[in-house]
């Protein structure tokens, strides 16, 4: 067996899902018995069988990236409750193995998943759904990249046609619950870990916690950084779409056009959500210049 | 003999492994420590805290940087994003020497996580040593490769797993980060003697050692990282440093972490055997 045929086999085996109880699965998807795949490149010794030595692996596996993306959802984890939590990250980790060196990654689309699989949520779907995208929204603003904001004097200088870049850490986010203070709850009985170790891992459960009454309600808040803390700030629809627009990369023209699509809102009014939005905006340095694509010379 | 190329001619004491419970107290109480060591991929990042509290770290320490993704021996072509992010922290941290496992972990675009053995071949040497000139050429900063646990051999080995280490860091021409926890760890779980490995490895090439807590199954021994050093694992170090000379040793502690002050203490504990080194080394210098 060559070198790359052996990972191929050892990679598949390691990434099967475990069976009730964390257990490797005795049969595989084709009908071949795990106890005769595993003898057939790992040697056993006195103490453990091919079987069980292969089996300290695949648990490994999936503890270390189970735990992974549950540091990342904690909040998913206190809505839905520990037992759906687990079946939504299995599920999840099953159509999603890792694609990236770095473990930081790993839930980067749970939120969307959650969305397109209900059935995994039950009855707090949305509500659910709104917590998994305000908590990658976390993670991207936690350790996303800064530009330097644009200056007073570039500020001074902006016009219809100006274009900018928002900072990169920066997320946009139209929820149907008012969750920030639910993540927040959770957030604050939950420590701060590391995303990589070499070291062996156990699970461990998360912390009991009492979670504040939502009702439905439309929101819509920019997650962001400041000083390295991050930030759930409330923003008004008109801001929303006013950024969103900037974000896009369209003029500001283009973008206070977009803000006010389909509404009838006096000219003054409209004066007044822009002034204040790209003033709240230029103070928390979210206004950049657009950055220059570097061309092959 | 410790202060050689593959630690760029360093001589490092005692260090422990820099995590993020402890940052408050480092940056508060400025503990005297003589290095600290990273995990490259916490740092790999665009931006925020994790880059502010290192930025301040460097400020006061040496930092060097100890990765566990690089796969040394994947059978397939390296990640060139992995390198180039790498690269740019190198160019932060100036870590004199950069460290990752003898072991594979993705293989097709899939990444398992983990550090998984090798199967002791010359394939295996051949495939894995390129890779590790490869990264020395890209990072130019001297590579040290680590040992690692483990708890399965394969049928196709052809040697065993110090003489594997040995063909790799000679076809290589680097360092090793040897780690006597991870050695007595697969001594358990294979049944060789831990002392033979330690005895073998080409002392001239121990760029930095490890030490580490493990914890003991009915019938395997895992790599913890969440106790003290224990007594075999002391026995390992205190042999390897009476062959390699004073070299720069890091404790690690990843899981349940106790205070600052209760790992240090635990790292210092290596004194005991680095000291009468020290004054070996100066008194072959006098003579």
């Amino acid at each position: 067996m060559s070198l790359l045929e052996l990972q191929r086999r050892m990679a598949e085996d390691v990434r099967r899902p475990l069976a009730a109880g964390f257990a490797m699965q005795t049969v595989t998807e084709d009908g071949t018995l795990m106890e005769e795949r595993a003898a057939s490149y790992i040697t056993p010794n006195p103490q453990l069988s091919s079987f069980e030595r292969l089996e300290i692996y695949n648990r490994q596996y999936w503890f270390r990236v189970i735990g992974a993306v549950s540091e990342d959802f904690p909040a998913v984890n206190a809505v839905l409750g520990e037992r759906r939590f687990d079946a939504l990250v299995l599920a999840y980790l099953k159509e999603h193995a890792s694609i990236s060196w770095t473990l930081r990654d790993l839930g980067a689309k749970l939120p969307e998943f959650l969305e397109e699989h209900p059935e995994l949520a039950g009855r707090r779907y949305r509500l659910a759904v709104d917590v998994a995208r305000l908590e990658w929204a976390y993670v991207d603003a936690f350790d996303g990249e800064r530009l330097e904001p644009l200056s007073l004097a570039e500020l001074a200088g902006i016009g219809p046609e100006s274009r900018f870049e928002l900072q990169p850490h920066l997320r946009l986010l139209e929820l149907s619950y008012p969750v920030e203070d639910l993540v927040l709850a959770v957030r604050r009985g939950t420590p701060e870990t590391e995303m990589s170790s070499s070291a062996s891992q156990e699970r461990s459960g998360p912390a009991e916690l009492r979670l504040p009454a939502m009702r439905r309600r439309t929101v819509y808040l920019a997650v962001h950084r400041y000083d390295d803390q991050v930030y759930y700030r409330r923003i008004g629809p008109e801001a929303f779409r006013l950024l969103g627009a900037l974000q896009e990369g369209r003029t500001l023209a283009e973008s206070l056009t977009a803000a006010f699509v389909g509404k009838t809102v006096s000219a003054g009014r409209q004066a007044q959500v822009v002034q204040e939005c790209l003033a709240h905006a230029s103070q928390l340095g979210w206004l950049c210049a657009p950055r220059v694509e570097e061309r092959p010379a | 003999m410790p202060a050689n190329r593959f630690n760029a001619f360093t001589d490092y004491g005692v260090g422990i492994g820099l995590r993020v419970p402890h940052y408050d107290h480092i940056l508060c109480r400025k503990p005297v420590v003589d290095w600290f060591e990273i995990i490259s991929e916490n740092y790999m990042i665009d931006g925020g805290r994790p880059l502010r509290m290192l930025d301040a770290i460097l400020d006061q320490y040496r930092v060097v940087q100890h990765g566990v993704s690089m796969y040394f021996g994947n059978a397939q072509p390296l990640n060139r994003d992995h390198l180039r992010r790498l690269k740019e922290l190198t160019k932060r941290t100036k870590t004199p020497w950069l460290s990752d496992h003898l072991c594979w972990g993705s293989v097709d675009g899939r990444y398992t996580h983990d550090l998984l053995p090798l199967p002791y071949t010359f394939e295996a040497v051949r495939n894995t040593a390129q890779r590790i000139r490869e990264v020395q050429d890209f990072i130019e900063i001297p590579i040290a490769v680590e040992n690692v646990s483990s708890y399965a051999e394969f049928h196709e080995s052809e040697m065993t797993e110090w003489e594997f280490l040995n063909e790799v860091v000679e076809a290589a021409d680097c360092g090793i980060l040897l780690d006597v926890n991870n050695i007595y760890v697969s001594s358990q779980n294979h049944g060789f003697d831990p002392m033979e490995y330690v005895n073998s490895v080409p002392a001239e090439r121990v760029a930095q050692m490890h030490i580490a807590g493990h914890s003991k199954f009915e019938r395997y021994t895992l790599d913890t990282h969440d106790h003290p050093v224990l007594d075999p694992v002391w026995k390992l170090y205190e042999r390897a440093i009476e062959r390699c000379g004073p070299t720069a040793t890091l404790l690690e502690w990843d899981d349940n972490i106790p205070s600052f002050d209760e790992v240090h203490a635990e790292a210092l504990k290596a004194m005991r055997f680095l000291e009468p080194a020290r004054a070996l080394e100066l008194d072959e210098v006098m003579a």
